[in-house]
């Protein structure tokens, strides 16, 4: 049980911050996409034996820089839609394959916190310790680029590198979340909490700090009624994330 | 091959297939201009939500599907905010509280029916096992789809481009975009039935935004593109049933990948004239003057 | 007096220029932007480039920031960095950037790594935001400020960083006569303080004759250059703008006007 919490508690970090970004720069298709389109490499670690979260590890980021690449000169959400699905069909081909239990997929779909190994920890740990150290290297140019990308530009920042590099952070959530609470449903702890702390922070450090914090909210709150009911930690991750989400949208309407 | 063409399953595939490529063709076009693919995908996924609580209530899933596309899109477009962004949020945040209740309805209908697979099922779809019923049924969805987009087509096409002179010309822009939302979670629902959820979306946006590559004109966009989902989807049902003999488990490979992979070609073919084009005019001889 | 397209007027010798353009086209596919464009700019200079929509200032100024390659002819740039305020900036009212953080962005936001907030530079930033009149709305959202507001505080975050070359992209295009005019005074006052060259578009040029040194008049892609007195005349703008043009001076204000019944002088 403790391994559950533990590696929830720096997945809800890590989401959070990183969600900050993803809020700013309009990504939310983007952060739905890339962990169901990772879960194909779920599916074909499945096919060849070895872990899923190796497969996940390639795909995601595959999947993520793809939707970059082609979007450069195409509508970037018909890209989105279309890198999903193609990346779906494969997985679907890889089930086929392979005759995983539908327990598998679902527990890769919803998420399946009782499969927390130890070894998750470690990687959690040191994927998570990444993430951070990866955002707050690239958080003074990450940040101007979203919110000013001319003036950004011509100071030297290339919205075509820090583009990359945000695709990246969000690959990296993926690998390190999707294990615990589903390909799906991960996306929710990137867009509703940080989307929440938005209009309830004015500056970008304390925004991004509230989100992490409303996300680890989340995901404890998640983690303790799945445990208590046995229902699927994705259906109270959504379902807490939106709730959150429009408490936090009601009060500022109250206040305002 | 001449099994192909006596197959009563290739038939129910080939006419449900077309009706689903038409209709996703049309209203596609319209999806990729107003820029609303998330919502076309979302509104697939929060199919799911429909079809798995149709198997737990043993209700026809293109039913539950249908229903929930109509209710759900109405109120994502109620709820959402006119700015783009803003509404890729709210998007975002309704489809995971409706991805989160299809986990639960999913979960419950395993553990209490134990329909091992549903889930599978659900979300990639099974063209080859669709029942015969669902031809005319899909038809005729299919036509009344295309006929709501020709009749609200003035409106739909000003308020597309031009929100702000359709508002002041008398257009009810906030009803256009509601209707044709639901007429989207429709489709999609139709489409879903076809390939599944989770991949009807790249029916709707794939075709379009490479008819509108094209043609900028929306009648021939539209026609374009109701014609390459349909080679697509064509193709998809061909390549499946050929598959029967290939590795690596000789049991045929799945239609719905087929599909979703033709579509992505073409999408990438229909770039390709205009990347000849700008490779040429970058290297070409130095213009007079 | 005049030899064709380019420097009208030839500057006096003096210390480098800050950026220099020569022989600058640009084409996009068939269509010339800009055609054989050349002049400078002086340390602490104030030049004005003067032009209507679709004359090529956009595709100069992305020249001049580096933005854009020229097809031909060269562009210097100073070696320490360009300060640039965009026509244009649309942030989502609910975006958690407070006027005080984009201005402290302009000191080093384009650097990776992490930086600890500090005492020297918040102060910095105030001291910025106070120089530009915007202290009042420090605390505020970026996205919530008016044309005028947030001029100002792009003003302080291209500043912050201590440029030695100001750009302003058409800061006036937004904004009413009165606002105009106390930006422009804003803008000269803080780059005469700081002996910084500045480089400002507008269509028209009368809110910055008081402070122009310079200006260049860009139409059709072709450009003129030197002090007003050498540019804004009937003979040079008619040859400019290839029609008949006459200049009329009106209580201290230029009046344009251009047509084929015009005598031009």
């Amino acid at each position: 049980m403790a391994h559950a919490w533990v590696v929830g508690t720096i997945v809800g970090v890590v989401a959070g911050v990183v969600g900050f970004f993803v809020v700013l720069r309009g990504a939310s298709f983007v952060a739905h996409a890339v962990p169901l389109s990772s879960f194909a490499g779920a599916a074909g670690a499945g096919l060849l034996g070895i872990d899923a979260v190796a497969g996940l590890a390639v795909v995601a980021p595959l999947a993520a820089l793809s939707i970059g690449w082609l979007g450069r000169r195409r509508r970037s959400d018909v890209v989105t839609a279309l890198v999903v699905a193609v990346l779906l069909g494969l997985g679907s081909l890889f089930l086929a394959w392979s005759n995983e239990y539908a327990a598998e997929v679902y527990g890769l779909l919803f998420g399946d916190i009782l499969g927390v190994g130890t070894g998750q920890i470690w990687l959690s740990v040191a994927l998570g310790a990444a993430g951070l150290a990866g955002v707050a290297a690239v958080y003074r140019p990450l940040l101007l680029s979203s919110v000013a990308p001319e003036p950004a530009a011509s100071r030297g920042v290339r919205g075509g590198l820090v583009e990359v590099l945000f695709l990246l952070l969000v690959s990296l959530v993926t690998a390190m979340s999707v294990p615990v609470v589903g390909a799906l449903l991960m996306f929710a702890l990137m867009v509703g909490p940080p989307a929440a702390a938005r209009s309830l922070a004015r500056s970008p450090a304390r925004a991004m700090a509230l989100g992490a914090g409303i996300a680890l909210v989340t995901v404890w709150t998640s983690i303790a009624a799945s445990y208590l009911t046995t229902w699927p930690i994705g259906f109270f991750v959504g379902v807490t994330a939106a709730a959150l989400f429009g408490a936090a949208r009601a009060w500022t309407a109250l206040r305002g | 091959m001449t099994g192909f063409f006596s197959s009563g399953p290739v038939h129910v595939a080939l006419g449900a297939g077309a009706a689903a490529a038409v209709v996703s063709g049309v209203v596609g076009v319209f999806v990729v201009l107003r820029g609303q693919s998330f919502a076309g995908h979302a509104l697939g996924d929060l199919g799911t939500l429909g079809g798995s609580g149709a198997f737990l209530a043993n209700v026809n899933p293109l039913w539950g599907f249908v229903g929930v596309g109509a209710v759900v899109a109405g109120a994502m477009e109620l709820f959402g905010v006119q700015r783009r962004r803003g509404r890729d949020v709210a998007t975002g945040v309704v489809l995971g509280a409706a991805l989160g209740v299809s986990a639960l309805l999913l979960y419950l209908d395993t553990t209490t029916t134990s329909t091992a697979g549903a889930t599978v099922t659900v979300l990639f779809g099974s063209l080859f096992s669709a029942s015969p019923s669902s031809v005319p049924e899909m038809a005729g969805l299919a036509a009344a789809g295309v006929a709501v987009v020709a009749a609200l087509y003035r409106p739909l096409l000003l308020s597309s481009v031009h929100p702000e002179l359709a508002s002041v010309r008398g257009v009810p822009v906030r009803l256009v975009a509601l209707g044709f939302l639901v007429l989207v979670g429709v489709t999609v629902a139709l489409t879903s039935m076809v390939v599944g959820t989770i991949l009807s979306p790249a029916l709707l946006v794939g075709p379009a935004a490479g008819a509108l590559r094209v043609s900028r004109r929306p009648p021939v966009a539209m026609a374009v593109a109701a014609a390459l989902g349909l080679a697509a989807t064509w193709a998809g049902v061909v390549l499946s049933y050929l598959s029967d003999r290939w590795p690596p488990s000789h049991a045929g490979w799945p239609v719905s990948f087929f599909v979703v992979a033709c579509v992505f070609v073409t999408y990438l073919a229909a770039d390709l004239p205009g990347a000849i084009r700008r490779r040429r005019a970058r290297r070409g001889p130095c213009s007079p003057g | 007096m005049t030899s064709g397209p380019g420097a009208v007027g030839q500057g006096t010798e003096g210390p480098a220029p800050v950026l220099r353009l020569q022989g600058v086209s640009v084409s996009f596919g068939a269509r010339p932007v800009l055609e054989d464009v050349s002049f400078s700019v002086a340390p602490g200079e104030f030049v004005g480039i003067i032009g209507a929509n679709g004359a090529g200032k956009t595709t100069l100024f992305r020249a001049v920031l580096g933005l854009l390659a020229p097809d031909a002819g060269t562009v210097s740039r100073p070696r320490r960095r360009i300060g640039y305020v965009p026509q244009r900036v649309s942030i989502e009212p609910d975006t958690p950037l407070r006027a005080r953080d984009l201005v402290a962005l302009g000191i080093d936001g384009e650097r990776f790594g992490v930086r600890l907030p500090s005492r020297s530079r918040r102060q910095r930033v105030a001291e910025m935001l106070d120089a530009v009149g915007a202290s009042s709305f420090a605390d505020a959202r970026v996205g919530t400020l008016s044309g005028g507001e947030l001029q100002r505080v792009l003003i302080a975050h291209a500043l912050v960083g201590e440029p030695s070359l100001l750009v302003m992209d058409e800061p006036l295009a937004n904004l009413d006569i009165k606002s105009g005019h106390e930006i422009v005074e804003l803008v000269a006052r803080l780059t005469t303080a700081r002996s910084l060259a500045v480089l400002l578009s507008a269509h028209d040029l009368n809110a910055l004759l008081p402070h122009m040194d310079r200006v260049v008049y860009l139409a059709e892609g072709r450009a003129v250059s030197g002090t007003t007195g050498e540019v804004v005349r009937s003979d040079v703008l008619s040859r400019l703008y290839r029609y008949p043009v006459r200049v009329l001076e009106v209580d201290g204000s230029v009046l344009i006007v251009g047509g084929h019944d015009v005598r031009v002088r």
